[in-house]
């Protein structure tokens, strides 16, 4: 009875080994492309068997969801230098310059400036959509400076609206609140009429912070957030408590949707969908999943409803997901290559239309719906930490985020929260310092 | 009127009273607690035959246009005939691994003499008490390193240590309360101790296994992220893979995604009806006895 | 006399072999691997890693208060599963125990939550305490308690509460079937005995039942102490560690370090942190068992 055991793990043994056949020279030329985009698998592999019609490169998409996982992965893979020759990379900056100072990301460069006919191949950007790839000279990575990889399509996070409640609350669906006050005098109406506010997943802590910079760089513009960061300026300073207080204004007048501080952002995402509440906060990719769920709902996309017109609202977006080529990859030069191909504006607007997402070559952007370029209209003032050119300790922002949190669900007080997060901040330039 | 007749029937009354409310609160209350066990996978269920936009508006037990369809177009966009001919292999070959590498090993730290054997026993146990998020991407390395990383050996060989642990454990509690009478004779009339194992201790051990079996289908029936680290051809990939196909960044189609976790649930209760009928009365006695 | 002596004490090992190949490989390996890790501050990606000393322990036990309030949090949490779940389970089982109709359906049944995976176990529960359209705040207004609904998940004083009912809800199937086991292996002519003499049930279970099942009484808290400690995909799945920090654990904590910040080395401290606390708990069980068994 032994024997079955031993038989079954030596003919286990054999099957794994008949698996690595010999390679014939087709398989040695495939590229490899790592993602973890499931919504778009399926683009994916169609693009793929088009490129193959056409060069007669046979290209291999393999998906690793969800994005936890996917980072897992591709952090593990370095380890032992099994990456593929196309890839995306997920996360903070930080990473990203890790990733290229371990040697396996490509330079992309010398290939973006070559030029073509149509103009060269980075002139078909978005600019903000390439600045996330890019590392500036002087950089705080010390990473050399250049673009190490190109956008697949963009994004940007705006306040959604349902006009269909706006109507029913006696309100005029074309005019929306531009202003702070106005979102909470419209507010004060939707609630005398029992329609909820305001949704958001900020139970994932980013949006709470997409909302936040959002607005502490209308109030007190880019370059102060930016010094904050560097540590001039305290946490405590009176415009970053009123930054704070935002939130205490939102919690007073319960203009969140119950539960929305532990919601992840699908949840909220079925609320507005299913018409229960008349605002969110949310991202471009929002057209495709409330198509799905409500063909129905009639909305628009605005800015956040500005505190001053001193600074410029700002956008949270830019790039959606990207690809860095494989450095060590001995298959670099058709990977690029297929990275050309893919940004190519006939591709783009396949990819663009059949996903719902704003692509990233700015001449597809005419083909796409209504809604998404409502999306796509302030382009110009998108901005993410991945740009930024310094960047706030991960530890710092949690104990922002998770003090807003606090503030919403009316724990404590944002003159508290705003000297908790200072003293995280403290202790984190303390340790920077330390020789 | 005899004395004896009037009292003698209140007397009946009372004990099967009291026996038939017992009853009733004990079928109340199981049913209660079935109710709240059962109501989320039958929302799982009707879930999966509604689509994706009534999916959350539409509360109904059950809805008024079943999509059965779901459950085809479930199987046949997540691969899931491929998915599960390879779940089933590696739940069949951890399972069985798992118990006779643990059943040995308990036997030896139960019924054996030897030098290190309650050093080596605490080592064994302890680091199933130490759980370390991170040894997933060291376990990786040390698979590249010995090649196995993208075969199905280096997917089930993890997998059989990880269950190793309970099983020691589990079945060398077991074993400690066994009787030793009957391996005891059979030593003496001559029988070999692997003998003594495979005939005896490991039959009367069978509720320890049943459960041991149990908890190791289900580990490896929903693992995920081994499989993801692991392997990248798309032949090895197990189940919880498939499912993984409905869940984009985004969008998540919720009726395929219940229609896939239901095909992925019912095999293991299946498997569980069959393996808890060894969970019998008496065996113990039974040997016993004879 | 001499051959039988070798082939005995290579015996011993032979049988223990097998396991011990595959636990020193895929198990000791990565132990010290993430043992060595904690002592730098590796950040997951790059070649270079650079040793640090005890720095990661010394801010881990000084300057991380969030790490304690999630270690806080899992206490609360394994305290609730160790009594009211272990009762439901104890109960359940000696119910089930006798030969009852249907008795093979029930234990069908309270199988089914840890069947579940946690993206069905998330949704549904989500759905459950939602503070709107959820299905308890619908029950308490039905039965005229409308007062106490509230947005279970979101709101300090109810969110770790809440968790753990989930966590409760799911893990009580698991001790279910090891005590059911336990139950069954005890020999059905000691209660026959034991009623013969004339011992009504209380009697019975003490003084049969319960010394008998006390090798699985300590394997059932054991089991609940180490697997209640690491909850993670529920937390993940309904509040994402929020709100504020109210069900952050452990197990959120370090694979947000590791993950989210980059700061793998110091989340391999944070393991090897934790890793600690949960052996001393278990050895602390272990000498309670012992202590028991002499009784």
């Amino acid at each position: 009875m032994r024997y079955p055991l031993k038989f079954f793990i030596i003919f286990l043994l054999v099957l794994s080994l008949a698996g690595c056949g010999g390679l014939d020279k087709k398989e040695l030329d495939t590229i490899t492309v790592w993602h973890w985009m499931s919504d778009r698998d399926e683009a994916f592999q169609e693009l793929a068997k088009r490129f193959e019609n056409e060069t007669h490169i046979q290209v291999k998409f393999e998906l690793y969801a969800p994005s936890e996982s996917y980072t897992q992965k591709i952090k593990a893979a370095a380890q032992t230098n099994t990456l593929p020759d196309i890839y995306g990379i997920l996360g903070e900056k930080k990473d990203f310059a890790s990733f290229i100072k371990s040697g396996y990301v490509a330079d992309l460069s010398e290939d973006l400036n070559v030029t073509a006919e149509g103009g060269t191949w980075k002139n078909k950007f978005f600019e903000k959509a390439l600045s996330v790839n890019e590392f500036l000279p002087d950089n705080e990575y010390a990473v050399k400076p250049g673009i190490y990889g190109v956008p697949l399509d963009v994004t940007a996070i705006k306040i959604v609206y349902n006009k269909k409640l706006y109507q029913k609350a006696g309100l005029d669906p074309n005019k929306p609140p531009v202003t702070w006050e106005e979102f909470l005098s419209h507010c004060k109406v939707l609630k005398e009429n029992g329609i909820q506010r305001f949704v958001s997943g900020f139970g994932e802590i980013w949006m709470i912070d997409a909302l936040a910079s959002n607005y502490a760089m209308n109030l007190m513009g880019e370059e102060r957030v930016f010094e904050t960061y560097e540590g001039k300026v305290p946490y405590t300073d009176p415009d970053w408590v009123r930054v704070l207080s935002l939130f205490k204004e939102m919690a007073d007048q319960q203009i969140l949707v119950e539960g929305a501080v532990t919601m992840v952002n699908k949840t909220a995402e079925q609320t507005f969908a299913n018409e229960r509440a008349a605002f969110a906060f949310n991202g471009s990719w929002c057209v495709n999943v409330y198509k799905g769920m409500n063909p129905n709902l009639e909305y628009a996309a605005i800015l956040p409803p500005r505190i001053t017109s001193k600074h410029p609202m700002k956008v949270w977006g830019g790039a959606g997901g990207s690809f860095v080529v494989n450095n060590k990859s001995f298959r670099r030069g058709s990977a690029i290559q297929f990275l050309k191909w893919l940004t190519q504006e006939e591709q783009q607007a396949y990819f663009a239309g059949q996903t719902e997402n704003l692509p990233a070559n700015k001449k597809s952007v005419a083909q796409i719906s209504p809604i998404l370029s409502q999306f796509a209209a302030d382009m110009d003032n998108t901005t993410h930490p991945n740009i930024y050119p310094v960047h706030e300790d991960h530890e710092v922002i949690e104990a922002f985020d998770k003090g807003i949190q606090s503030i919403l669900i009316d724990e404590k007080t944002p003159e508290a929260v705003a000297a908790e997060v200072q003293k995280v901040k403290e202790k984190v330039l303390k340790r920077a310092h330390k020789p | 009127m005899n004395a004896a007749a009037l009292s003698a029937r209140p007397e009946i009354n009372y004990e099967k009273v009291k026996r038939i409310t017992t009853s009733f609160f004990i079928h109340a209350f199981l049913i209660v607690i079935s109710i709240a066990c059962l109501f989320p996978l039958w929302w799982a269920f009707a879930s999966s035959l509604k689509t994706q936009q009534t999916v959350f508006s539409d509360l109904s037990l059950f809805p008024k246009n079943p999509h059965w369809e779901n459950y085809y177009y479930a199987w046949t966009k997540a691969d899931f005939g491929l998915y599960f001919l390879n779940s089933l292999i590696y739940t069949v070959t951890v399972v069985i691994g798992v118990v006779f590498v643990s059943s040995m090993a308990a036997y030896a730290f139960s019924r054996f003499q030897f030098p290190g054997k309650n050093i080596l026993f605490l080592v064994i146990i302890s680091t199933m008490m130490i759980p370390i998020p991170g040894s997933f991407i060291a376990l990786y390395v040390l698979l590249n390193k010995l090649h196995l990383v993208n075969t199905q050996i280096g997917y089930i060989l993890p997998q059989i240590n990880g269950q190793l642990a309970l099983g020691i454990f589990l079945l060398k509690t077991f074993f400690d309360d066994l009787p030793k009478e009957l391996e005891d004779s059979a030593r003496i009339d001559g029988c070999g101790r692997l003998r003594v194992y495979w005939h005896i201790a490991l039959p009367m051990a069978r509720p320890a296994i049943a459960v041991l079996a149990i908890f190791s289908i289900l580990a490896v029936w929903n693992e995920y992220l081994l499989a993801m680290l692991v392997l990248s051809s798309k032949n090895f990939m197990p189940l919880q893979r498939g499912l993984m196909v409905f869940q984009g960044a985004h969008v998540t189609q919720y009726p395929l995604l219940m229609a896939g976790i239901i095909i992925t649930v019912l095999p293991v209760l299946v498997v569980y009806l069959a393996l808890q009928k060894h969970i019998i009365k008496g065996i113990t006695a039974g040997a016993v006895k004879g | 006399m001499n051959y039988h002596r070798i082939r005995n004490f290579v015996g011993n090992y032979v049988f223990i072999l097998p396991a011990f190949l595959l636990f020193f490989t895929f198990s000791l390996y990565p132990f010290f691997k993430v043992f060595q890790l904690s002592v730098t501050n590796w950040d997951g990606i790059s070649p270079s890693i650079a040793f640090v000393g005890l720095a990661n322990f010394k801010d881990l036990l000084t300057e991380n208060p969030t790490f304690w309030v999630s270690m806080k949090n899992a206490f609360y949490v394994t305290f609730l599963a160790l009594t009211v779940q272990n009762f439901l389970a104890l109960f359940l089982a000696l119910l089930c125990d006798r030969d009852i109709k249907g008795g093979n359906v029930y234990r069908v049944i309270f199988y089914l939550p840890p069947v579940l995976s946690g993206i069905v176990v998330g949704l549904i529960w989500n759905w459950i305490y939602d503070g709107n359209y959820g299905l308890l705040n619908h029950f308490l207004a039905f039965i005229g308690l409308g007062d106490l609904s509230r947005a279970w998940l979101s709101d300090p004083k109810t969110a770790l509460l809440a968790v753990s009912m989930i966590h409760m809800w799911r893990g009580f199937g698991w001790g279910f079937v090891i005590l059911l086991a336990g139950l069954q292996s005890i020999p059905r002519e000691l209660y026959e005995a034991a009623r013969v003499d004339g011992a009504n049930s209380w009697i019975v279970f003490k003084s049969i039942t319960v010394p008998l099942m006390i090798p699985v009484f300590i394997l059932v808290s054991i089991l609940t102490i180490l697997g209640t400690m690491q909850i993670f995909d529920i937390i993940i799945a309904t509040t994402g560690g929020g709100p504020g920090y109210h069900t952050e654990v452990p197990i959120t904590r370090i694979v947000a370090t590791m993950i989210g910040s980059s700061q793998f080395g110091y989340a391999c401290a944070m393991g090897v942190i934790f890793g600690l606390i949960l052996l001393a708990l278990s050895m602390v069980q272990i000498r309670v068992s012992k202590m028991m068994r002499q009784i």
